[in-house]
């Protein structure tokens, strides 16, 4: 009797356990949601960015080295007027796994910016046409600079934009992206964010200088004005010239210039693992033989 | 460690050095023919996983001080050099940084394990203590490497969790202020986490000596969770546990390098590549995944100082694990109800894991609480209390009776006539 009477309790007490635990896990998330209505600040973006085919998603990803090239001669041609991109060099640009510019085609790309350089003999500074050495010089002087001639807000450097940009992925995606090796939330964003400039709902007001997009991660309007429109940048290769591919061109090589070394990676990537299946396949039949006369 | 050495070196060097310093019959008697249980599972491969990882952090990470800066200027600046121009810098600060990840999966599917199969209880009470100090050093490890990229999130996780200490009444502010070398989160609070965060390792490695001595002395547990008995119910440790440990331990390499080469910043924050800014706060700091349970059960309770009490009363009750388990029978695998209330405890951690990664607001903080006083409620109350309801299945009599059943007890450890059972 003693015994029953104990482990009935025991059971009561884990059934109480489990039902807890069950209906939190259930009324979480739920409740959450309730409160999210409530709430004066809605998720952003408004609208979640579509996972783009990139080429260099999955296992065998590598960059497309022409739309890395078409993705710089937007960053040149649109972007550099506004936003720094501190980490790059220009030699970078002929790196392998890169835009692979040649090394005659980087310096020339290179001399086509100004840089500072000095102090010279008699102490002053002076302007002169990049090296393939230099970083990419900064459109400001600084911050402050940047900031009066846009509206108040410093456009963010570009360098490390295709990681330092994301979008909450939420369960139970954030643990499937393990095996389907999502790593490209970052591209995704900008091109979302890129497509994103829409008409404002009706209703909904816009601050002055300020521009309504469904894709910008902080609020539903950007201070950045739209910057590309369908036929702005000429390509020479035949790609189409809309907004849409010049997005997908640029958001690319910014993932190249926060990834420099991504094609490297998942090459040496691939060998590493296959290494290690063999190698573990190996010990598994030592292993094997060498307990096989051991009962364990 | 235990016993006097058995250990014959045959060559003459051998001799006279083993006469003068017997390291060598330490090793022989610690890592060759040091009896281990035979019925040890896969689970048991995880200590020397921690082992490898802890190797393989300070290895990588003495590289990366070669190459690293500790000064807001140029600390984020520093790290981007080692991605971008050190040769295979890209490859040395991943493998370091989901390492950290690594070496926290690794440590918590080992503490899971010693939960499962009451590895802590007597004689090994000291060892489950060590283990925990060593835990205890690998999260302010953690967190301290964590500050050094200087990223939105180092800073404002580092500004965050420095500042519970002011929760402390009358001398928490000075405390903070003491803790941080100023008045805020500045250079000299980077500079003396860089020195802890290369000194911390070093300390982890002598505890973790005093772990493998401590268990050296009574031997590990086992799935049984019955004492050896007998040498007939160990096996020496190599070559049976070197091969054993090899195969998993490489099986777990490849996890490690799945992410290091696929999903490299899957573990990180994408707001820790915007260099540290005081003056922008992001939407929502999140510390590393490993802390999230603990960050939970901190913003569960209304309180601060409250909080900050519940999140280190949530490591603190670990320390006390043996005495709380008031069940004489080790292993769970007799005990049918710690056995389930385990499992229940392993999804409310994993829960509050998750609770932690949410912002603080609605059911998440409501569902925090229920969850933080269920993980309370299982070590102070389901615990102690289980030990004196539960009627633990029968315990077989020895772990050689376990493995090879009833009656065939007598048969010789390793004979070539040993009946296969798998």
């Amino acid at each position: 009797m003693m015994k029953s009477l104990s482990e009935k309790i025991a059971r009561f007490g884990l059934v109480i356990a489990l039902g807890v635990a069950s209906a939190t896990l259930v009324a979480g998330p739920a409740s959450a949601a309730e409160g999210e209505a409530h709430a004066a600040t809605p998720h952003y973006p408004i609208v979640k960015p579509p996972q783009e085919p990139w080429s260099f998603a999955g296992v065998f990803g590598r960059f497309d080295t022409a739309q890395l090239q078409r993705g710089y001669q937007i960053y040149k041609e649109v972007c550099a007027s506004c936003h720094s991109m501190n980490l790059v060099s220009f030699r970078n640009l002929g790196q392998p796994g890169g835009p692979h510019f040649s090394e005659a085609q980087v310096k020339a790309l290179a001399e086509t910016f100004q840089v500072q350089d000095g102090p010279n003999d008699v102490g002053d500074m002076f302007e002169r046409a990049a090296r393939p050495s230099d970083r990419f010089p900064a459109p400001f002087p600084n911050p402050e600079a940047a900031a009066a001639s846009n509206n108040g807000k410093a456009p963010p450097d570009l360098s490390l934009m295709g990681k330092a940009r994301a979008v909450e992925r939420g369960f139970p995606w954030f643990v499937l992206d393990i095996f389907t090796q999502y790593q490209e939330g970052g591209p995704d964003y900008i091109h979302g964010l890129l497509t994103g400039y829409k008409e404002p709902p009706e209703g909904v007001k816009i601050g002055t200088g300020l521009h309504y997009n469904v894709g910008f991660g902080s609020g539903s309007a950007i201070a950045m004005a739209p910057p590309l429109s369908d036929g702005q940048v000429t390509y020479t290769d035949g790609t189409p010239e809309t907004v849409d591919q010049y997005s997908r061109d640029v958001s690319a090589f910014l993932m190249w210039t926060a990834e420099p070394h991504l094609d490297a990676r998942k090459r040496i990537g691939f060998q590493v693992i296959i290494f290690l299946i063999v190698f573990a396949g190996l010990l598994y039949l030592a292993k094997r033989k060498i307990w096989a006369n051991v009962a364990h | 460690m235990s016993g006097p050495s058995t250990y014959q070196p045959q060559n003459a060097f051998l001799k006279w050095f083993e006469a003068r310093l017997p390291i060598g019959g330490l090793i022989h008697s610690s890592f060759v023919v040091f009896p281990n249980p035979r019925n040890l599972n896969y689970w048991w491969t995880f200590g020397g996983i921690l082992a490898f990882m802890l190797v393989a952090q300070i290895i990588t990470g003495v590289v990366l001080v070669m190459h690293y800066t500790p000064h807001t200027s140029l600390a984020f600046t520093s790290v981007e050099g080692i991605m971008r121009d050190v040769n295979y810098g890209w490859l040395l600060r991943y493998l370091h940084a989901n390492g950290a990840s690594m070496f926290f999966v690794a440590v918590y599917v080992h503490i899971f394990r010693g939960l499962y199969y009451g590895s802590y209880k007597a004689p090994r009470e000291v060892l489950w203590i060590l283990g925990m100090i060593i835990f205890l050093l690998m999260m302010a490890t953690g967190f301290m490497g964590y500050v050094l990229p200087w990223g939105q999130m180092s800073f404002w996780g580092a500004t965050v969790i420095t500042n519970l200490f002011s929760a402390i009444p009358i001398v928490g502010e000075t405390i903070v202020t003491w803790l941080w070398g100023g008045f805020a989160v500045d250079n000299p609070t980077l500079n003396r986490f860089f020195s802890l965060h290369y000194l911390l390792p070093f300390m982890i490695v002598g505890v973790v000596g005093l772990h493998i001595w401590a268990l050296h002395i009574p031997g590990s547990n086992n799935p049984t969770g019955v004492s050896v008995k007998s040498s007939q119910d160990t096996l020496p440790f190599h070559p049976y546990f070197t091969v054993k440990d090899a195969f998993g331990l490489v099986v777990f390499l490849i996890v490690y390098m799945w992410f290091v080469f696929y999903l490299p910043n899957f573990m990180g924050h994408a707001d820790n590549y915007t260099p540290a800014n005081p003056l922008v706060t992001p939407a929502h700091i999140v510390p590393e995944w490993y802390f999230l349970p603990f960050y939970a059960i901190l913003r569960s309770v209304p309180d601060k100082l409250g909080g900050v009490i519940a999140m280190f009363g949530a490591i603190a009750v670990l320390f006390v694990v043996p005495w709380l388990d008031t069940s004489k029978v080790r292993s769970a695998n007799f005990r049918p109800l710690y056995r389930q209330f385990f499992w229940i405890l392993v999804i409310v951690s994993i829960g509050l894991g998750y609770l932690g990664s949410r912002p603080a607001e609605g059911g998440y903080v409501i569902a925090s609480r229920i969850l933080t006083i269920y993980y309370f409620a299982h070590f102070l109350v389901i615990l102690p209390l289980l030990g004196l309801f539960e009627k633990p299945k029968p315990l077989p009599a020895s772990i050689t009776e376990s493995v090879l059943g009833k009656g065939a007890a007598n048969v010789t450890v390793g004979a070539p006539a040993a009946p296969q059972t798998k």
